[in-house]
C-alpha cells in the first residue's frame, strides 16, 4: 500500500464513516427518548436515495402513495378517536392540515417536470415526502405500545423493517439506482484526486451533527426531548408529552435517514434492501458509544467506516465480517466496565 | 360576602382510586376555592399521595374532577398541565443529569410553547426566593443535597405559573429554618392569588398557613373544616399536633 491508495481508502472510509455517524446519532436519539431500537432507519436511507433517483429519471416517485396511505389512516384514526370522545376544533384543523399537506406534495410531484427542476428542489421535495412518514409510523405502530417492554418494541421494530423493505421493492422495483453528484468538480490535493461528493458528504454531515448538538444543548425543545429520556414522569409533569417527543424524534430520524440516502446516492448504487446493512454499521457505532454517549458513538461510527475501507483493500471478501466482529470485543469491554446505571432517585 | 362569589377552582366528588383490587381512596369529596390554600393531612399510607396523583391524571380514577370550570374525565397529565395544574410529586422526579437551570427552564416548557416569553422574569424571581439554586445553577440536579432538591422541585413547579399548585410533602427532609421559609413562601404565593393544595406531615405548620383543611384517614375524609378550627379540635390535637408538641417539649427539655 502506498500513500496514494491510503488517502483514497481514507477518503472512502471518512465518507462512509460520516454517514454511519449520522445514523448512529439518530439511533441513539430515538433509543434514549423512546426506548425503541429503530431498525427501519436504513429504509429511510434507501427511500431517500431511490426517490431522488426516480426524480432524476423523470419518474414520479411511487412513494407518494405510501405517504398518502399513511396520512389517510392517521387522519381516519384521529377522526374516529374524536367521535368516540368529543370533537375538538383544533384537532380537526390538524386533520385538515395533514390532508392538505399530502395533497399539495402529491400535486407538486405530479405536475412538476421533476428531472428538470434544480437539484436543491429535488432534495427538498424528497425530504418533504419522506420526513412526515417518520412521525406517522411512530403514531401508528409505537404510540399504542408506549408502556410495552423493550422486547416488544424491538419485535415491532423488526417487523416494521421487514415490511418497509417489502414496500421498497413494491414501490421502487428490484433495480439499483445512482444519482448525479451534487457538483461535478474534483479537487487535487497533492497527488490525489478528491471527489467533490466526498466533500459534500463530510461537510453536510458535520453541519448536521453540529446542528443536532446545538438543537439538543441549547434550545428548550431539544432539552425537552432530553428531559423525556432522563425522567419520563418528570417530563410529563412539565407538560412535555412523550407522544410529542416520540413523534419529534421519529421525524428527526426520518430526516437524517433520508438525508443520508440523498448524500450517498451519487457514490454508491443502492437497492431497495441496501439500507439495513448501512444502518447496521451506524448501529455498531452506537453500540461502541454504549447507546448513551453521543460523541463516542460518532467517533466509533467513523472508525467503523475506516476499518471497512481498509479491510476492503486487504480482505475485501471479509469486509462485513470484520466490521461486525468488531462489535464483540466492544460489547465484552463494555459489559466488564459497566457498573449498573441506577434509576433516577 | 366576597367568599360567596369566589368560585370553586377544584371540585372533586366521589373519587375512587384502586391499586389492582385494593381500593386506596373510597369516595373522596374535596373542594378548593380560587385563591385558597387547602391542606390535606393524615397518617402514612392514608392515601394523600394517591389523591394528588389521581387529580393530576397520573392514576386512573372513578368519580368527577372539576377543575377551572371544566370536567375532566380520564385526562392525561400533559393536558392538565396545559390547563394550569402543577404538581410537586413526592418523588420530585427531577431531571437528574441536567443542570439546575435547565430543570427550572423546562418547568416553563408549556409557557414557552404558548409563546409566553416572560418566563425569564419568573426564573429571576425563583432565584431570588431560593438564592441556593442561583449559586448552584450549573450543577447537575442529581448531585444536589436533599433540601436543595426540594427547592428545585418547588421552583420548577412554580416556573409554569400554575393556577393550582399541588405539593406533596414539600418540607420533607428540610431543616427547620428552611421549612419556615418555605411555608412563608406558600403564604406569599397565596396572597399573590395562587391557589395551593398542600399535603403535609408537618400538620402544625400546614394548619397555620391554610384556609381550609382535610384530614385523610384510611382512604376517606375523616374530618374537615377551616384550618383554624381544626387546629383547635381536640381530636386533631391529640392525633396530629399533640404528639408533636410533646415531642418538642421532650426535645427542648
Ligand atoms: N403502586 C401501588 N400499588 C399498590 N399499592 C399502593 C401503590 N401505591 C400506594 N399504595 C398503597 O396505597 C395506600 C396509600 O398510599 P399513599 O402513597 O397515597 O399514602 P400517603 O398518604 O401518601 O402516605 P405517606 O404519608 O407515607 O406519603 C398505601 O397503603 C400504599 O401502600
Ligand atoms: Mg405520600
Amino acid at each position: 500500500m502506498n500513500f496514494q491508495i491510503a488517502t483514497l481508502l481514507g477518503q472512502d472510509g471518512l465518507t462512509n464513516g460520516a454517514i454511519y455517524a449520522l445514523l448512529a446519532l439518530s439511533i441513539l436519539l430515538v433509543f434514549t427518548v423512546t426506548r425503541i431500537l429503530l431498525i427501519p432507519l436504513g429504509e429511510f436511507v434507501t427511500f431517500g436515495a431511490l426517490t431522488m433517483a426516480a426524480m432524476q429519471m423523470g419518474k414520479t416517485p411511487k412513494l407518494e402513495w405510501l405517504l398518502l396511505g399513511l396520512v389517510l389512516i392517521d387522519c381516519a384514526l384521529d377522526i374516529y378517536q374524536q367521535i368516540k370522545r368529543h370533537i375538538d376544533r383544533n384537532k380537526m384543523k390538524m386533520v385538515a392540515l395533514k390532508l392538505g399537506y399530502a395533497v399539495i406534495i402529491i400535486a407538486l410531484l405530479n405536475n412538476l417536470s421533476l428531472s428538470e427542476i434544480p437539484m436543491i428542489a429535488q432534495i427538498a421535495l424528497t425530504l418533504c415526502l419522506i420526513v412526515p412518514i417518520g412521525p406517522i409510523i411512530y403514531r401508528l405502530f409505537f404510540q399504542p405500545l408506549a408502556d410495552a417492554p423493550a422486547l416488544v418494541l424491538l419485535i415491532v421494530s423488526i417487523a416494521l423493517h421487514v415490511t418497509m423493505v417489502g414496500v421498497g421493492l413494491l414501490l421502487f422495483g428490484p433495480e439499483g439506482a445512482r444519482t448525479q453528484p451534487f457538483s461535478d468538480t474534483g479537487f487535487r490535493l497533492g497527488a490525489v484526486l478528491l471527489k467533490s461528493q466526498t466533500l459534500w458528504v463530510i461537510l453536510v454531515s458535520i453541519f448536521l451533527i453540529v446542528a443536532l448538538f446545538i438543537a439538543f444543548e441549547r434550545t428548550l425543545y431539544g432539552k425537552a426531548l432530553r428531559a423525556t429520556a432522563v425522567n419520563r414522569m418528570g417530563a410529563r409533569l412539565q407538560g412535555i408529552s412523550p407522544i410529542f417527543a416520540g413523534k419529534a424524534t421519529f421525524a428527526l430520524a426520518a430526516f437524517i435517514g433520508s438525508a443520508s440516502g440523498i448524500l450517498i446516492a451519487p457514490i454508491t448504487t443502492l437497492y431497495y434492501d441496501s439500507g439495513f446493512i448501512i444502518s447496521l454499521k451506524g448501529f455498531v457505532g452506537a453500540i461502541i458509544g454504549g447507546l448513551v454517549s453521543y460523541p463516542i458513538a460518532a467517533i466509533g461510527a467513523v472508525a467503523v467506516g475506516m476499518i471497512e475501507a481498509f479491510s476492503m483493500f486487504w480482505a475485501s471478501n471479509y469486509k462485513e465480517i470484520i466490521v461486525f466482529t468488531l462489535i464483540i470485543p466492544f460489547l465484552i469491554w463494555r459489559s466488564m466496565n459497566s457498573h449498573n446505571v441506577e434509576d433516577d432517585e | 360576602m366576597t367568599q360567596a362569589t369566589e368560585k370553586n377552582l377544584l371540585d372533586i366528588s366521589d373519587l375512587h382510586v384502586a391499586y389492582g383490587k385494593v381500593e386506596a381512596l373510597t369516595g373522596i369529596d374535596l373542594t378548593l376555592k380560587e385563591g385558597n390554600l387547602v391542606t390535606v393531612i393524615g397518617p402514612n399510607g392514608a392515601g394523600k399521595t394517591t389523591l394528588l396523583s389521581a387529580i393530576m391524571g397520573i392514576l386512573p380514577s372513578k368519580g368527577t374532577i372539576h377543575f377551572n370550570g371544566q370536567d375532566f374525565i380520564c385526562p392525561n397529565v400533559e393536558t392538565l398541565v396545559g390547563h394550569g395544574l402543577g404538581l410537586v410529586p413526592e418523588k420530585r422526579e427531577l431531571f437528574s443529569t441536567m443542570s439546575v437551570q435547565d430543570n427550572l427552564l423546562l418547568g416553563a416548557f408549556q409557557r414557552y410553547r404558548r409563546g409566553d416569553k416572560s418566563y425569564d422574569q419568573t426564573l429571576n424571581e425563583i432565584y431570588k426566593l431560593f438564592p441556593r439554586l442561583w449559586e448552584r445553577r450549573q450543577q447537575q440536579a442529581g448531585t444536589l443535597s436533599g433540601g436543595e432538591r426540594q427547592m428545585l422541585a418547588i421552583g420548577r413547579a412554580m416556573m409554569s405559573k400554575p393556577k393550582l399548585l399541588m405539593l406533596d410533602e414539600p418540607s420533607l427532609g428540610l431543616a427547620p429554618l428552611i421549612t419556615r421559609e418555605i411555608f412563608r413562601i406558600f403564604a406569599d404565593l397565596r396572597s399573590q392569588g395562587v391557589s395551593i393544595l398542600l399535603v403535609e406531615q408537618n400538620a402544625r405548620a400546614a394548619l397555620k398557613v391554610a384556609d381550609y383543611a382535610y384530614v385523610l384517614e384510611g382512604g376517606q375524609i375523616a374530618m374537615q373544616g377551616p384550618a383554624a378550627e381544626l387546629a383547635n379540635d381536640p381530636k386533631v390535637i391529640e392525633a396530629y399536633l399533640g404528639l408533636a408538641s410533646k415531642h418538642q417539649e421532650l426535645l427542648s427539655s
